[in-house]
């Protein structure tokens, strides 16, 4: 290292803290609860070749390397030559920008001096798009909303009017959508003048130098850690619920010398509704499960991604091809790191988890149809809920904690202050978290019914109802998720429309983790302590665990 | 009664040093004192302080007017976890708010995370029936039934303090009430915190946590003040004693005892008010306060002379200084920023040849290598000793002897070897990183608050706060500097220039549109009674000035903006008035508005705040004149990179008036202050040190 170095190292620190900035900037702007509550957004800073310096570590993992591929692809779709200062493009195209229509992807080129010096991108989820709207119900894209191919939504600083009032025409949330557009300008914006600022600051007339210094250095961090690992092929399979019936997940991992590659060969083809999976938003997730366990501490960036590879064979359902529906791809999505952990597991099996809850459990509660001629009140609730997360194999799951994702739950006076919604319970529900010598984190209970005289309707997406988290190392499967209207009402399937009357209670139960290595090998103070906090029931220590507490 | 001079007396008591300022009527200094912090009893040190100062000033107790004491014990108390067994009761079928929190890691990497420890296991969680809802009607009965056993089991399970959080009790506490008197009747000795008394906010989990801390502390903090209070009476001490708060307000010994969560983090409140004190009396409208002591540094924005303030901070970060590792605490209180970037941060050198700095710190046992107390490993302090900013002989006070080859040899074998680097470079390079940490979360804190850092006048303190402004501004592009006087003791300075203040922040949802002003004029009348039966308590007379706030956000958002609501019963007509001042910050914060939305309106807060005595006349500028080094020494220049020869200045000799060009150092006993080689320094009429970045220095 030279003094020069020590100067890399402070643009790469400072590019780390601006890409912070700008996700900042664009979730306080940000009119989409998703993005508010989850911070479901991305913000980088690429060079001039569109290779990936600095992402923000944001809310969820959906877009890790996706965006990294789409501005390389939007660079090669517009000739550089034609950029001009002040310029941004635009698609939401969702092999391109981030799995479904609801995420568009803005890209600015940075121009300093009057040369082209790299971008800045950022992606953010906008509430609705027309179509089916945020649900699996769509048959294709087509019925799934707005498509944008890559187009130039800003020239030279004038925003581009007709396609704003197109995205407002096609949208059931007109205004959000103009406002999450503009809070994406914004970023890019801030992004983009602050890196020239940075320039001035530090004298640079390129980022040739840093760009190879943070490449370099990332992908040789990377692959230091790559080389110690086993080398070798493992494969794994999962069956998850699907839309109307079971799929196979397959996974096949190969650690090389100088790369880990992920193919999803022999996986299900596609669901007819849209909880398919286009290879982007499944890499993302791939790539940060496999990036948990290696390297996690190095920044994502071209040099640190460029080792993983994931593929798989087009039209299986985690390589969805056009014109698929894809709305509700993070259903599965979120469940892949599952699946690479199979795989991973049988190379590290001191270091991976066992299988979570995963998927998020939405709970979007709104107003029936009739509403507005009834005169009822009308609303619109997109809460999450989480299960348990696998048990690690030195510690616990953790009980009701989002994993993967990055989500925030919400709050229940805060939900009861906006809408007609009333809770009764939310607990976290006992013996649901996988028995293990470590235990699976715990599902929850929640119980919610309309607050005043008029049904409310639920979109179900949720997965692990018909398929729980499986234990790993002899650890046994946490409870399946579960869900029903009234205690004794039927169980529900995971995907489709519920309406709840009032005086009815919907029950809504989240799937606990799986259990990690034998019960009966559980530390007894730790199953004592489980029983006495009501973790864990008397009789399930005693039918499950063996033990007489 | 104060007598005639109505000296006053601020002491700070921090977690390594105490310190003491002594004030006359006029606010000149009479004297300043710092001294070792005796945790068992911590009254003992503060005494031990006061008596020199009082000594030093030729005064007695009795001649002191006003006594005002800051204390880290609240929050110590909650990082050591030393305080009561506390239990929780909430709504029946949602015991588990504490457990299910915001459902969150607050690393996203990190596989092997554990969540922060909340003080109460769920052994210790109970619940009752009975419920509220957001508009504060009763939709079942409270279960008057269950108290008799819950008492017993309270009691069976040897729980000190119980803290109460019933869903929707902002908007109605009467369950809460009866709960709580139910209890007193069986548990006569049992602390009890409500919900509705210590966070009358929406947000079950960030209530619960503030009201668990509160019991947490309360048993400890009440039995301390009590104790404090004695010890002072005892030397001599007539006049009140009044504390400090988050907020940067004062409060009475009775509310501190009822409110101790109020009391955490009230120490580096006393640099943020020093800090709006000097810009109102220098005109700055844009100020950056930057306190940089021995572990950690704490930045605050202050805007029209107030300090930024925020409704929530996290305590006891587990995870160094993640957000979300700590427990959330939802009070009035002065925001900061706070980093793990001090004098005793520790550098290491990662796996990809990365210089880190912090958090980890050597504190000041065993301190920086070079202080020969045990330490191995390089301190930004040894960093700063081996580039020549601290003279062997530069911390006499301290009675610590520098030892500089000490300082060379940690850096030399623990980054320098790592990355061939000689120990020049690498003394540098890790000062460069840490500025950059520290610049980087300034202008991060700047984006959350919708400004920007460069147009700011930074305010330096704490014991390296002078040391590394410069440095810190040539990053964060800020061009002016001030040393204020005595800036190792700055937060005590700044105890002096609180107000006697109490804040409430309440929660009630309503949409713009269908605003009852009635209603509200209601409820705000409510919270000014209740905010002037304390501050009363603490300023008997005179005048009080009270300042209303609406949260407001469009319909759909999760950040909210703080909009000023006129402090007066509001018509129907104001509605309009608050769309527009909504609109007018919105579009200042985001460059635009968004016509069509609905607006809505979610914590409304009332500050009611005895008035400070105005700011002295303005000082005439005085006469120019070129100072004269006491000496020069060798320093490697933070700007050209290269070994050069820096004047050396002693504070105390320096006349207002005087001028000196960088690289320059200016010592006096606590602290030195760096003047950068692109930077040029003047003293005001005040003595306060002005640095200006050199036009034409790079940006």
């Amino acid at each position: 290292m030279t003094a020069d170095n020590t100067r890399l190292q402070v643009l790469w620190d400072r590019l780390l803290a601006v890409v912070e900035e700008q996700g900042q900037i664009l979730v306080r702007a940000a009119f989409s609860p998703i993005v508010r509550e989850c911070g479901d957004i991305s913000a980088g800073i690429f060079d001039a070749e569109g290779r990936m310096l600095a992402q923000a570590v944001t809310g969820t993992p959906g877009h890790v390397n996706t965006m990294a591929m789409a501005v390389k692809s939007l660079r090669a779709r517009f000739p550089a030559q034609h950029m001009r200062p002040g310029d941004i493009y635009m698609t939401n195209d969702p092999w391109i920008a981030s799995g479904h229509l609801n995420d568009f992807l803005l890209m600015m080129p940075i121009i300093h001096a009057g040369r082209l010096v790299g971008f800045t991108s950022c992606t953010s989820h906008l509430v609705d798009l027309g179509g089916q709207g945020m649900g699996p119900e769509g048959s294709d894209i087509q019925d799934e909303g707005l498509l944008i191919p890559p187009c130039r939504l800003v020239a030279a600083g004038k925003v581009n009017d007709l396609l704003l009032d197109i995205v407002k025409a096609n949208s059931r949330e007109p205004i959000a959508n103009e406002g999450d557009i503009y809070a994406l300008i914004a970023c890019c914006e801030a992004g983009a003048a602050r890196v020239c600022r940075t320039m001035d600051e530090f004298g640079l007339t390129d980022f040739r130098e840093l760009s190879r210094y943070i490449v370099e250095t990332s992908r040789r961090g990377t692959l230091d850690i790559i080389a110690e690992l086993p080398k070798g092929t493992w494969n794994s399979a999962m069956t998850v619920d699907g839309y109307d019936r079971p799929l196979t997940l397959r996974a096949a991992l190969t650690i090389a010398e100088d790369h880990v590659l992920v193919d999803f060969a022999g996986t299900d083809p596609c669901a007819a509704k849209g909880i398919n999976v286009p290879l982007n938003y499944a890499t993302a997730y791939t790539v940060f499960a496999l990036r948990c366990i290696i390297g996690p501490d190095i920044p994502n960036n071209d040099g640190s991604l460029e080792p993983f590879q994931v593929t798989g064979p087009p039209g299986c359902i985690l390589n969805a091809r056009p014109p698929s529906p894809v709305a509700m791809r993070h259903t599965l999505g979120q469940m892949t790191p599952d699946l690479v952990f199979g795989c991973l597991a049988q190379a590290l099996p001191d270091l991976v988890p066992a299988e979570g809850a995963s998927c998020m459990y939405d709970l979007p509660l709104r107003h029936a149809p009739e509403a507005a001629a009834r005169g009822d009140v009308q609303f619109a609730l997109e809460l999450v809920f989480n299960g348990g997360t696998g048990a690690r194999p030195t510690r616990d799951g953790l009980s009701a904690t989002a994993f993967p994702s990055g989500v925030w739950g919400s709050q229940v006076e805060t939900t009861e202050s906006v809408a007609p919604v009333l809770f009764h319970r939310r607990e976290l529900r006992r013996d649901s978290g996988g028995p293990g010598r470590m235990r699976g984190g715990l599902g929850q209970r929640i119980e919610v019914s309309p607050a005043l005289n008029q049904d409310m309707i639920l979109f179900l997406s949720v997965e692990r109802v018909r398929n729980p988290a499986r234990g790993r190392s002899e650890g046994l499967a946490g409870a399946p998720g579960r869900i029903r209207v009234g205690e004794e009402g039927p169980d529900l399937a995971g995907k489709g429309e519920v309406r709840i009357r009032p005086g009815e209670r919907l029950i809504f139960e989240t799937p606990g983790g799986g259990g990690f290595g034998a019960p009966d090998q559980r530390p007894p103070a730790m199953l004592e302590s489980d029983v006495q906090a009501g973790f864990v029931s008397p009789g399930a220590a005693r039918l499950v665990y063996g033990r007489s507490p | 009664m104060p007598s005639p001079r109505a000296l006053r007396l601020a002491i700070d008591i921090g977690g390594t040093f105490t310190d003491t300022v002594l004030v006359d009527g006029d606010g000149r200094i009479l004297a300043t004192t710092k001294t070792a912090t005796t945790p068992a009893e911590p009254a003992l040190g503060a005494i031990d302080g006061a008596r020199p100062a009082l000594t030093e000033a030729s005064a007695t107790w009795d001649e002191i007017g006003g006594f005002i004491h800051g204390t880290t014990l609240a929050t110590n108390a909650l990082i050591e976890r030393r305080g009561a067994k506390v239990g929780t009761i909430t709504t029946e079928g949602f015991r588990d708010i504490l457990e299910i929190a915001y459902e969150r890691r607050h690393s996203q990497y990190a596989i092997n995370l554990e969540k922060p420890d909340l003080i109460v296991p769920r052994t210790r969680a109970f619940t009752v029936g009975g419920r509220t809802n957001a508009r504060g009607e009763e939709l079942v009965p409270f279960d008057e039934d269950v108290v008799a056993a819950l008492a017993s089991r309270l009691e069976a399970d040897g729980i000190e303090a119980v803290a109460i959080c019933l869903l929707h009790a902002y908007a109605n506490p009467a369950h809460e009430l009866r709960l709580r008197e139910m209890l007193r009747m069986a548990l006569p000795d049992l602390v009890i915190s409500v919900s509705h008394e210590v966070s009358p906010e929406a947000r079950e989990f960030d209530r619960l946590c503030t009201t668990i801390a509160n019991a947490y502390i309360q048993p400890l903090m009440s039995r301390y003040l009590a104790d404090f209070e004695v010890r002072f009476r005892a030397a001599g001490l007539a006049c009140p004693i009044l504390m400090m708060t988050a907020s940067g307000g004062m409060t009475t010994l009775e509310t501190a005892s009822r409110l101790p969560v109020r009391l955490v983090e009230s120490g580096p409140a006393g640099g943020a008010i020093l800090a709006a004190r000097l810009a109102r009396e220098t005109g700055r409208g844009q100020v950056l306060s930057f306190d940089m002591g021995g572990t950690t540094a704490k930045l605050c924005l202050i805007d029209d002379f107030r300090p930024r303030t925020a409704r929530k901070f996290e305590i006891a970060r587990a995870e160094r200084f993640i957000k979300g590792s700590g427990m959330p605490v939802r009070i009035p209180v002065i925001e900061m920023i706070e980093i793990g970037a001090g004098g005793g941060s520790i550098a290491s050198v990662d796996r990809l040849g990365r210089i880190r700095v912090g958090p980890q710190s050597a504190g000041a046992d065993p301190g920086p290598a070079a202080f020969g107390k045990g330490g191995k490993l390089p301190t930004v302090t040894d960093a700063d000793i081996v580039q020549g900013f601290i003279a062997p002989d530069g911390l006499a006070e301290s009675r610590i002897n520098v030892n500089p080859g000490a300082a060379t040899a940690v850096l030399k074998s623990a980054v320098g070897d790592t990355l061939g680097l000689d120990p020049d470079r690498a003394a540098f390079a890790m000062t460069e990183v840490v500025d950059e940490n520290m610049a980087s979360a300034g202008r991060m804190h700047a984006v959350e608050s919708g400004r920007d850092l460069d147009e700011r006048t930074m305010i330096a303190i704490g014991g390296n706060g002078p040391l590394h402004a410069t440095r810190l501004a040539r990053r964060a592009q800020v061009r002016t500097v001030v040393i204020p006087k005595n800036p190792g003791v700055g937060s005590a300075v700044g105890f002096l220039h609180a107000p006697v203040s109490f804040e409430i922040v309440r929660s009630r949802y309503t949409t713009l549109e269908s605003l009852d002003v009635s209603a509200i004029n209601g409820f705000f009348r409510d919270m000014a009674n209740e905010a002037r039966t304390v501050v009363r308590a603490g300023a008997p007379d005179g005048p009080l000035t009270e300042r209303r706030v609406a949260f407001m956000r469009y319909h759909g958002q999760g950040h909210e903006i703080e909009v000023a609501v006129p402090a007066r019963d509001l018509e129907p007509s104001d509605a309009d008035g608050l769309r527009g001042a909504f609109e007018a910050e919105y579009s200042r914060q985001f460059s635009r508005t968004v016509p069509d939305m609905e607006i809505e309106i979610l914590n409304w807060a009332l500050h009611l705040a005895s008035e400070v005595p105005d700011i002295d006349p303005a000082h005439a500028a005085p006469a120019q004149s070129a100072a004269n080094p006491a000496g020069s020494r060798m320093i490697l220049c933070d700007v050209s990179g290269e070994w050069r020869e820096a004047a050396v200045y002693d504070r105390a000799e320096l006349r207002n008036g005087a001028r000196l060009p960088g690289p320059a150092l200016i010592t006096e006993p606590q602290t030195t202050t760096l003047v950068s080689a692109d930077f040029d320094a003047r003293v005001d009429g005040a003595g306060n040190i002005w640095m200006t970045r050199q036009d034409g220095a790079l940006p």
